[in-house]
């Protein structure tokens, strides 16, 4: 009979479907603590559903670490339902993969069970594919790569286990993005995200690591000058006022409500450690523990997203250069580029876009069509599931991965140009059909 | 990576773990899971990791102390479930400045026994001073034993009486995994289709049954929903919803079975009209059988004699039992004095939606408060002879006679 450690509770454990085994009334009162007993954490390549796992009081105190009690059933009983299933994870998942997979664990033991839980929970939706899986740690990426590489694959638009995505944060590279005709374009934005190498994600993270986060991004903050000196407000302690401010800037985040979100675990132990930082012109924002670690934020009103994105890669570069002044690296490696909580935020992690007017544009026949070609995506101005209101809308670049940061700004930057430029043409009655672009 | 460290893991065949990628807390070499977990542990002590409930306003965040929390934190029930996850709830859900919420849920039978510094305290709490370390809680299914069952149905209009069991050996909703849920379903199901006679009914599994099944079992009131409640939400009660969740129900639709909701199984017994007697005992004879059925198959419901049946919530622990009426009493809703009288007589009342709505109207649901200390037979007489008296009061106040306050029913010591 497997597992030792565990005490009397294991030997009585023997669950084959169909048949009674006897379940000894005492049993209840033979637990033992795990304290005591060295375990080594295994995985051997092409194992059946009953390895030699010993797993020992290992866990971060949150998270599903009794996957060894797990693996005294067999895997067909243990894999998810997703027959009614429409994101990458169900489209990847074979109960072949499940079977490889479920035995394994990060060092910090997030499980196969813990990747895919928000996947499970929400099946999707039939016209927008979610990813279904989330990282509960940099290691997650390779211990659980059988599953991750083909659902990057196919969110990331083809991009392979063997490319290398490239990272370019220098500014000076962008072309132009200085005159996009504030008449129209309202208001510009470039965000990313960036995880602290050791801790581990907000799926995962216990309250200590995810406190010492925090700690960390408020001391690396506190040191920037000039125009990005600022302050931090932590969600727990604001006063009314800071919050109606923060509110009425736009700059505040909620407890999530999304359950695509919740199911993952993101929203343990709310406002606990969680909160945001600006500087004093408002022009530069970062989010400390909510959807990951940091999300860092760069905006202004009007069109000069140049100015915009110099402020940006500035800041970054030196929070980047402030935490490496403590010890602490960004998660990156030359494969995923900057590494995140989500899968579809890899690579760059960037979100650069515009509020832009286009009343007439956003009703033509080829609206979808051009926005394809030109690799952006709109949304409403509430952000990723809002409509558009006013004609209004949030037009943004559609990829993360496999473009650098520049390319990335540069498409939206030309884009957005061209799009103006299509709904000035439409104002005057015009055809567009001359300004239809290639696909990029 | 030859150290004698895997020079001992091949002996025993094994291979080790890539701990790794671009590296974690040890960039660039191996560490087993204990070593990773020992160096998680010396960074983060139990100070760090220690929940900040000082807007909390629950039973757990009233006894939880950094001093239990610190001797608990690292142990693990044989499942290998935590102090962490069974108080996730609370720690997510401050709380109610009028009520006062548990707060934490158990992930197994023996999560009562391993963090018993904590749940006992907050059972304590909950049930009136009742303490698990020296008293014993009874048990008793003779229905025979009620008396003046039958309220008078001009003023009760329906009967009912709930309560849960879990199945010995498998965890519970916050913490099974798919296939011990599944298991649950498959036991629970087959021991239902033993049921005979007036039981005997049919099963429906929540992802299976047609929009036809699935509408009739709305209108009937049947039908349980995936859980929006964040108390239930943070314990992880919902995950993997609707596998292996199902109700069944048998053909007469006055005894009813949850499966897989917030605890393995809820037992339900109700009907129209005031027969209450009669409620409680098909409720006795069919949890009777149905534990028959499954001590057949060599499984037997969780229970001992310091908690009674041990349900997820330690608000259900000891007879799980709610037994209530929907009642009206259009003079008494109206008379100051109601609550004190239901006080006294160790009854609540609720809207007539369940445990989170607002009576609408005269119409109120009234059952019992207690669930520990007290037995199921002690419990539902309680609730008879406290409506019986409600309807007296109403009967009073109609005939413009006064009513009188009663005396309060004794508790434990606090």
């Amino acid at each position: 009979m497997e597992i030792a450690a565990n005490g009397s509770r294991a030997a009585s454990i023997n669950l084959p479907s169909g048949s009674g085994q006897r379940r000894a009334a005492g049993r209840c009162g033979g637990w033992k603590l795990l304290g005591g007993t060295i375990g080594i954490f295994v995985s051997t390549p092409g194992s059946s559903s009953s390895p030699q796992v010993r797993q020992q009081g290992a866990n971060m105190p949150f998270g599903n670490t009794h996957n060894q009690v797990k693996l005294k059933f067999t895997s067909d009983q243990e894999y998810p339902d997703l027959s009614k299933h429409n994101n990458h994870m169900a489209k990847v998942l074979t109960p072949a993969m499940y079977e490889r997979l479920r035995s394994k664990q990060t060092p910090s033991g997030f499980t196969l069970d813990d990747v895919i839980q928000t996947g499970v929970d929400n099946p999707g939706h039939p016209f927008i594919m979610t990813v279904g899986c989330v990282a509960g740690d940099e290691e997650t990426y390779e211990v659980f790569k059988e599953l991750l590489d083909p659902v990057i694959q196919d969110r990331h638009g083809g991009y392979k286990p063997s490319d290398k995505h490239k990272t370019d944060l220098n500014a000076a590279n962008l072309k132009g993005g200085d005159d996009l005709d504030p008449n129209y374009v309202l208001s510009s934005r470039v965000r990313t995200g960036r995880s602290v190498r050791g801790f581990c994600l907000p799926p995962h993270c216990s309250r200590g690591e995810r406190r010492a986060v925090e700690k960390l991004s408020i001391e690396a903050l506190a040191s920037l000058s000039g125009d990005l000196k600022g302050k931090y407000y932590a969600l727990k302690n604001m006063t009314d006022a800071e919050q109606q401010q923060l509110i009425d800037d736009h700059f505040l985040f909620d407890k999530p409500v999304s359950p695509l979100l919740l199911a993952s675990g993101m929203a343990r132990d709310w406002p606990d450690a969680r909160g945001i930082w600006h500087n004093d012109n408002k022009t530069f924002l970062v989010w400390v523990n909510e959807e990951d670690h940091l999300r860092v934020i760069s905006m202004q009103k009007g069109g000069n997203m140049k100015e915009v994105f110099n402020r940006f890669c500035t800041g970054l570069t030196k929070i980047e250069t402030l935490f490496k002044d403590r010890g602490h690296a960004f998660m990156w490696n030359e494969h995923l580029g900057y590494v995140l909580t989500c899968p579809s935020n890899l690579g760059t992690g960037l979100r650069a876009g515009v509020h832009v007017k286009l009343p007439n544009m956003s009703k033509h026949a080829k609206f979808e069509e051009v926005l394809k070609r030109l690799r952006l995506q709109k949304r409403g101005t509430g952000g990723v599931d809002t409509a558009a209101v006013g004609g209004v809308f949030d037009i943004s670049n559609a990829d993360r991965l496999g473009f650098s940061e520049v390319e990335l700004v540069q498409m939206v930057v030309d884009g957005v140009r061209l799009l103006v430029d299509m709904e000035k043409k439409l104002e005057k009655g015009q055809s567009i059909d001359d300004l239809m672009p290639a696909q990029k | 990576m030859a150290n004698s460290f895997t020079r001992m893991m091949t002996g025993r065949n094994t291979a080790v773990m890539l701990a790794v990628g671009a590296g974690s807390l040890a960039s660039g070499y191996l560490l087993t899971e204990s070593a990773a977990a020992a160096e998680r542990r010396r960074l983060y002590p139990p100070s760090a990791d220690f929940p900040d409930l000082r807007k909390h306003n629950n039973c757990m965040a009233a006894a939880l102390t950094p001093t239990i929390y610190a001797r608990l934190r690292d142990k693990t029930t044989p499942n290998n479930w935590t102090l962490d996850q069974c108080i996730q709830t609370g720690v997510d859900n401050p709380g109610h400045p009028f009520i006062k919420t548990v707060g934490m849920v158990a992930g197994d039978e023996e999560s009562y026994e391993v963090f018993a510094e904590i749940f006992d305290p907050v059972i304590k709490d909950r049930h009136n001073g009742y303490d698990p370390r020296t008293m014993k809680h009874p048990t008793d299914l003779d229905a025979s034993k009620i008396t003046s069952g039958m309220f008078d149905e001009h003023y009760v209009l329906s009967s009912r009486v709930r309560t849960g069991r879990s199945i010995r050996g498998l965890s519970l909703p916050p913490a099974c995994s798919r296939s011990e849920r599944r298991e649950v379903e498959r036991v629970v199901v087959m021991a239902l289709s033993g049921l005979k006679g007036d039981l005997s009914g049919r099963y429906y599994g929540l992802g299976e049954m047609t929009d036809r099944e699935q509408q009739q079992l709305i209108d009937e009131h049947f039908l349980f929903d995936k859980p929006v409640s964040p108390l239930l939400t943070a314990a992880g009660m919902a995950r993997d919803w609707p596998d292996a969740r199902g109700i069944w129900h048998n053909n007469e639709r006055n005894f009813l079975i949850w499966i897989n909701e917030e605890d393995h199984t809820r037992i339900i017994s109700m009907e129209k009209g005031g027969n209450m007697k009669r409620v409680f005992e098909r409720f006795c004879r069919g949890l009777k059988q149905v534990e028959h059925l499954i001590q057949e198959r060599g499984w037997e419901f969780m229970w001992n004699e310091r908690l009674g049946y041990i349900l997820t919530c330690p608000s259900n622990l000891g007879t799980g039992l709610r037994a209530g009426v929907h009642i009206r009493l259009p003079f008494l809703a109206k008379d100051p004095r109601f609550k004190k009288i239901l006080e006294n007589l160790r009854l609540q009342k609720r809207g007539t939606g369940g445990v989170d709505t607002a009576a609408t109207g005269d119409t109120f649901d009234i059952s019992n408060l207690d669930r520990l200390g007290k037995s199921e037979v002690e419990l539902v007489q309680l609730v008879i002879d406290g409506v019986n008296y409600l309807i007296e009061c109403e009967k009073r106040l109609e005939r413009g006679q006064d009513i009188k306050i009663p005396s309060p029913i004794p508790q434990f010591r606090k």
